[in-house]
């Protein structure tokens, strides 16, 4: 995870001390052997544990194979080995479960205000939510909790909807166009409005949500079964290894003529110090905390086979607006109406916006000054009247009535369209130069403000796309991680050449409709890409529901939700660079994880085989490199290694393997080197210290 | 070990690599159904054999239709080999007289020479007739090459092929593969050993005096030898090219009328190992990039060169036990120094270590020498050669199949690692080419050690030893490692001709060829049938430096590590012990 996506955490929950508790009893209601026998390589443990158990009480009843202490020690850690394992799934499943607490509080019983007919002023009656089905009509005013996810009918509010996304800034929902989606939950601060149920009941977004972060729905994703059946590959043949050398040894005593058979306790210490343990315990929670890494991004991905395709995305499709540029524009120059001087106009459009305090207007403010000399003014000083931007009039602007002055000037600016019916309402002209040019900047891709005094027609702003910044490194570590990004927009080709280059991004479609995205997305399919988009509109939709990872901006509409396999509930595009990040760490962190504990076996033979053998053959003992104290002490040391590099590992399976944008054959490079050739050392000194320990303690 | 003998390791190494790419392409074009030099010679015989068989050669299959017929030539061939066997007595081309072989060694033959193992619970020249040696074994030698090779085609064509269901007629690249590869091959290297003094006749066996009369066990005099004749060269040519290896006397190549110079054996062996090295480059060209095939050889040769000098070195120390007075182990120009023991003069230490590597990497399991008169070391390489599973180089198509089995594995993890869904050749590799893939790397381990096992612990696999101690266990466990693996080398040492040995063995090999091929064909199948991926900077490429590293460490984990504790207990000790 990059440095600066870890800030943008909207849920940094860390482990409260509840999430400890509660993981601590669950490692062990998870020894339920209907439930280990889920993890093959866990379950062979437990068996192992229950076995080695039974050989204590035998001990423990004077007839014991080996001294009781040294069975009921390495029964002891077997144990641990497999309460280690559930502990971290559980830890991982807790964050997750107190998520789930604090949502499912928003979604208790609510009333609901039912209408009989889907009018503004039709009386209603108070019913429970749960007996909303879908298609009933209901209204939300202001202080209400909105009782179902739904589409808004009629009328304009502000919504909180702190309660889902952890945002206290409330959005505006409105009927018509893309902000017509309501969730189940959420909170009207002002207003009113109409709204259609489009779910039944407990099918609501919220409800999803619990059900996906409390894993109650997780099913192993198709790549954890590939290496689950590779783990359980190796753990069959390690029980054949273990298996045959109860007769190797009976042989090898007749041969040597001295010596006593290896015990089944040391050979199930040596099988469970064999078979992957480590990569078996924590796979689950490497999975569980890849989901439980997306929430707390806020994102919410409807399946664990979404956030693993997403490590595997090649293309991006990324919207320009919003994702690769600044949402808003800034202006860039003024284009005077002729007969008109460019002071004139930057004077007025400047006095238009100084309490415009959008992005764009500040922008205005500034060039003005900037290109003309004309310092803000002080807003009291001269009297104005500010008109704020509305929907209704698609204008903003002020009325200026200079004290002992005549002749109040009435400034307004706005989109071309909407000034032009401002004009032409009030019975003025609207030149055709202008026109001209606001087509003119229109074809370059900028967005032309018109501005108008009094009815005078007096020019446009032009107003220009800003490339974020950083992006352009951003897409160059795409690139390197062998991502190709492709930039949407409905902006013109000669425009959206001149984004592309800037944002350095590898393709672009320009003037693209929304079929056209959807095509782009088949044809990548079809040469055998994996594509992810972004998508918050009804007519991305279709799109969404083609590509292979599809991210619907929380904002958007309830069919753009319904078509994604993930919710972003910050509404922010460039999230899904994140989302790939962490699809490739969760790969990562397995593939580590099973290197690293597959080459622990080479030292792990090392302690075991000379212990288990040198009665027999006490020439054996030369493999003893590290010079262990007493065999008893060699294959403890061993089976306590064995367990306690599973805790020592569950932190960097719950925050997963430290991405790094590089090439293929880098990471490859690094990891084997970490994991692969650290994972032959490490062993040798972890159980060199341990056995140095108990001879400290004098334990054994 | 002496600068003559390094000299002759490498240029071993030399001319087989020179042999690759010419080899290797020359297959390429003969399995892609292309024009051949050949052609005008054998185009119409093809064409012949199709037209008798009724066998479209149009006609493609499917991965499952391929297994079906592959199983019943398969079987159709054992068959015929234990029936050839039991009725000898009654048959022609039988001028010894020899009579017909029991049940349960004719099974283990019939079962050796059609899963391409070869080994011998018998001698040839005491228990075959020359028509079994003929129409049976010769003829298996040739068949079962031909399946092996025909079998990894199919697979090659798998993972070249994008969207396809089928792989490819099995029929068709058998035909293929005797007529244009293995028969001018062997005709040629045949030639070549006559003139240098390999038998190639019918005769009765010679009997001729002895220039020195000796005594025999039981102390009477014995003044006259027979000496055993037979259509040799014939065998030797297909058994060395082949990766066959069953040798036509009972002491196989060390045999002076299989094996009678230092020139013959140069040839022989670099015929163990050609045709299976020369595949990876056609692996390479098959799927349009022979990198990928060259990278295979690469990752052989970084296990087969340390091996060969390991055993070289192991055997030049020889036996410090040996009296100074009794063994002078000093190299000098009269004297090859070291362990001489079971080894022949006319080849010395260096070509019997360099013959004893190719012979168990290559799955071949032809001998120039004792491998159970090596030093404990000696005879440690060569068991660790066969527990990798037989993949460098292998036996013909097998080898390489199964070695590409090892980079499936290795590529999943290897993906894992960088994050990225593994694939392969623009192929995704998902759950099912995992579960194959695990059926394959856990069958082999799983049978060795369940075979050893059982030997170890019943009267039947204990009495059959002749060596106590250390030794013993390394001769029971080389016997089931060089059956479950398709080898056929024996360590010798152990009366394997009884019923315990003849089944038990039988079926180690049945599930070392069968349970191996199948699967792996399944697995092309489903790699067939997939979409391309195109690469890109995030996928892995398969032909790097690194990658060649990471597949060593796979096939040594996934392979030796099962064995570790195994050899720990057999040679390992043995060598401890001789050292002490």
């Amino acid at each position: 995870m990059s440095s600066s996506s870890s800030k943008e955490l909207k849920r940094p929950l860390g482990f409260t001390g509840t999430i400890f508790r509660r993981a601590l009893l669950e490692s062990l209601t998870k020894l339920n052997p209907r439930l280990m026998v889920r993890n093959p390589v866990m379950f062979v443990v437990e068996a192992g544990s229950v076995i080695t158990t039974a050989l204590w009480f035998q001990a423990l009843l004077g007839s014991g194979e080996a001294p009781a202490w040294f069975i009921g020690s390495v029964s002891g850690w077997l144990w641990l080995t497999v309460l280690f394992a559930n502990f971290s799934e559980a830890l991982a499943e807790g964050r997750g479960k107190a998520q789930a607490d604090a949502l499912r509080k928003a979604r208790r019983d609510m009333p609901a205000k039912l209408l009989s007919e889907p009018k503004s002023r039709s009386p209603f009656t108070t019913v429970s939510s749960t007996i909303l089905k879908k298609g009933d009509v209901f209204l939300a005013e202001a202080g209400d909790i909105v009782a179902s996810d739904g589409e808004v009918l009629e009328g304009i509010a502000s919504v909180d909807e702190s309660a889902i996304t952890g945002e206290s800034a409330p959005v505006i929902r409105e009927s018509g166009g893309d902000r017509s989606a309501v969730t189940g939950g959420t909170r009207v601060l002002s207003d009113w409005l109409i709204i259609r149920v489009t779910v039944e009941a407990g099918g609501g977004f919220l409800d999803r949500m619990i059900h996906m972060i409390e894993g109650a729905k997780r099913q192993k994703t198709p790549n954890e079964i590939a290496l689950n059946i590779l783990l359980s590959a190796f753990t069959i043949i390690f029980i054949g290894v273990c298996l045959s050398l109860l007769p190797f040894s009976l042989y090898s005593i007749e041969a040597a003529g001295q010596g006593s058979p290896v015990t089944v306790t040391v050979l199930i210490a040596l099988l469970v110090c064999l078979i992957p343990t480590t990569i078996g315990g924590l796979l689950s929670a490497i999975g569980i905390a890849g989901m439980d890494r997306m929430i707390r991004h806020n994102v919410i991905a409807t399946s664990g086979r979404a956030i693993e395709a997403a490590g595997d995305v090649d293309v991006l499709l990324l919207d320009k607006t919003g994702t690769i540029t600044l949402g808003n524009r800034m202006a860039t120059e003024f284009t005077p109406a002729p007969g008109i001087s460019r002071e004139r106009l930057a004077d007025a459009a400047q006095l238009a916006s100084l309490a415009d305090e959008t992005p764009e207007g500040r922008s205005i403010v500034i060039l003005a000054k900037e290109k003309y000399g004309l310092r803000g003014r002080d807003v009291h000083d001269i009297h104005a009247h500010f008109v704020p931007f509305s929907a209704q009039t698609r204008m903003s602007g002020a009325d200026i009535q200079p004290e002992g002055k005549n002749g109040s000037r009435i400034i307004r600016k706005g989109a071309a369209d909407a000034i032009r019916m401002y004009v032409e309402e009030t019975g003025g002209t609207f030149p055709g130069a202008i026109h001209q040019i606001v087509q003119e900047i229109s074809r370059l891709g900028a967005t032309p403000l018109v501005v108008v005094e009094n009815q005078e027609v007096l020019g446009v702003i032009h107003l220009k796309d800003i490339v974020k910044g950083g992006i352009k490194a951003r897409f160059a570590h795409l690139r390197k991680m062998g991502i190709k990004t492709v930039m949407i927009t409905g902006d013109n080709k000669l425009t959206a050449t001149a984004i592309a280059a800037e944002a350095g991004v590898d393709d672009f479609l320009a003037e693209a409709k929304p079929e056209d995205k959807l095509k782009l997305i088949r044809e990548y399919q079809k040469g055998g890409r994996l594509v992810a988009m972004t998508g918050d509109g009804t007519n991305d939709a279709p799109a969404l529901a083609q590509a292979d990872v599809a991210v619907a901006m929380n904002t958007g509409t309830q069919s753009a939700r319904e078509a994604a396999n993930m919710v972003d509930l910050d509404s922010n595009p460039t999230k899904l660079l994140e989302i790939v990040e962490i699809g490739k760490q969760l790969l990562m962190t397995r593939g580590t994880l099973t290197t690293f504990s597959i080459a622990n076996d080479v030292a792990k033979y090392f302690a075991i085989i000379p212990a288990a053998f040198t009665t027999t053959y006490p020439v054996l003992k030369i493999l003893n490199v590290m010079n262990l104290a007493s065999p008893e002490s060699a294959i403890l040391s061993a089976v306590i290694f064995n367990a306690l590099i599973i805790v020592a590992l569950i932190p960097l399976a719950l925050k997963g393997v430290g991405y790094r944008a590089m090439s293929a054959a880098q990471l490859l490079r690094r990891h084997l080197l970490i994991y692969g050739v650290g994972g032959v050392i490490a062993p040798f000194i972890g159980i060199k210290l341990i056995d140095m320990l108990m001879g400290a303690l004098k334990l054994v | 070990m002496t600068a003559n003998g390094i000299i002759q390791i490498f240029l071993f190494l030399f001319v087989l690599l020179l042999a690759v790419k010419p080899l290797g392409s020359f297959m390429t074009r003969v399995f892609q159904r292309e024009k051949t030099f050949l052609d005008p010679f054998l185009g119409p015989l093809e064409r012949l054999i199709y037209r008798l068989s009724g066998v479209n050669p149009e006609e493609e299959m499917d991965w499952k239709q391929n297994a079906l017929a592959m199983l019943l030539f398969n079987f159709l061939g054992l068959i015929v080999v234990y029936s050839l066997q039991r009725l000898q007595q009654f048959l022609p081309l039988n001028p010894q007289g020899v009579g017909g072989v029991s049940p349960d060694l004719s099974f283990n033959t019939a079962v050796s020479f059609a899963s391409n193992t070869n080994w011998q619970a018998y001698g040839g020249e005491t228990t075959m007739s020359y028509l079994t040696q003929m129409l049976a074994l010769t003829v298996q030698n040739f068949l079962s090459a031909a399946t092996g090779i025909a079998l990894l085609i199919l697979i090659i064509r798998g993972i070249a092929r994008h969207s396809s269901k089928t792989l490819g007629n099995f029929w068709v690249d058998m035909t293929r593969c005797m007529l244009y590869v293995l028969l001018p091959l062997s005709m040629v290297l045949a030639l070549f050993l006559v003139s240098q003094g390999v038998v190639q006749n019918f005769s009765p066996y010679a009997t001729v005096s002895l220039l020195e009369p000796t005594k025999d066990t039981s102390g009477s005099i014995v003044t006259e030898q027979v000496i055993a004749m037979g259509p040799a060269a014939s065998q030797i040519a297909i058994k060395q090219l082949g990766t066959n290896g069953g040798g036509f006397f009972n002491v196989n190549s060390a045999h002076p009328f299989e094996n009678p110079t230092p020139l013959s054996n140069y040839f022989e062996m670099l015929a163990i190992v050609l045709i299976a090295a020369a595949l990876c480059y056609t692996y390479g060209a098959m799927v349009k990039d022979t990198r990928q095939g060259w990278a295979l050889i690469a990752a052989m040769l970084i296990m087969f060169i340390p091996a060969v000098f390991s055993m070289y070195f192991a055997e030049m120390n020889g036996n410090p036990k040996l009296p100074v007075s009794a063994i002078n182990r000093q190299t000098s120009n009269t004297n090859p120094g070291g362990n001489m023991e079971g080894k022949e003069d006319r080849f010395g230490i260096a070509n019997s270590a360099l013959w004893t590597v190719a012979t168990t990497s290559a799955s071949n399991g032809s001998v120039n020498a004792m491998h159970d008169s090596y030093t404990p070391l000696g005879g440690l390489v060569a068991l660790l050669m066969m527990h990798l599973g037989e993949v460098v180089f292998g036996g013909v198509g097998s080898g390489l199949y199964g070695m590409l089995v090892f980079v499936i594995v290795a590529v999943f993890v290897a993906g894992l690692l960088v994050g990225r869904t593994p694939e392969y050749l623009g192929h995704k590799i998902e759950a099912y080419e995992m579960k194959m893939a695990s059926l394959l790397i856990l069958i082999m381990p799983l049978t060795v050690l369940f075979f050893t096992a059982l030997a170890v612990v019943t009267t039947a696999g204990k009495s059959a030893v002749l060596n106590s101690g250390p030794h013993g266990f390394s001769e029971i466990l080389y016997a089931f490692t060089s059956q479950g693996n398709n080898n056929g080398s024996a360590f010798a040492g152990i009366s394997v001709n009884n019923p315990f040995y003849n089944l038990a063995g039988g079926i180690a090999m049945l599930i070392g060829r069968y349970w191996l091929a199948v699967p792996t064909l399944a697995l092309a199948g489903s790699l067939a049938r997939k979409k391309f991926i195109p690469a890109s900077e995030g996928t892995l490429p398969t032909h790097t430096p690194l990658f060649i590293f990471w597949l060593v460490a796979i096939v040594l984990i996934v392979g030796a590590l099962n064995f570790l504790p195994a050899l720990a207990l057999g040679p390992v000790v043995e060598h401890l012990l001789m050292i002490q």
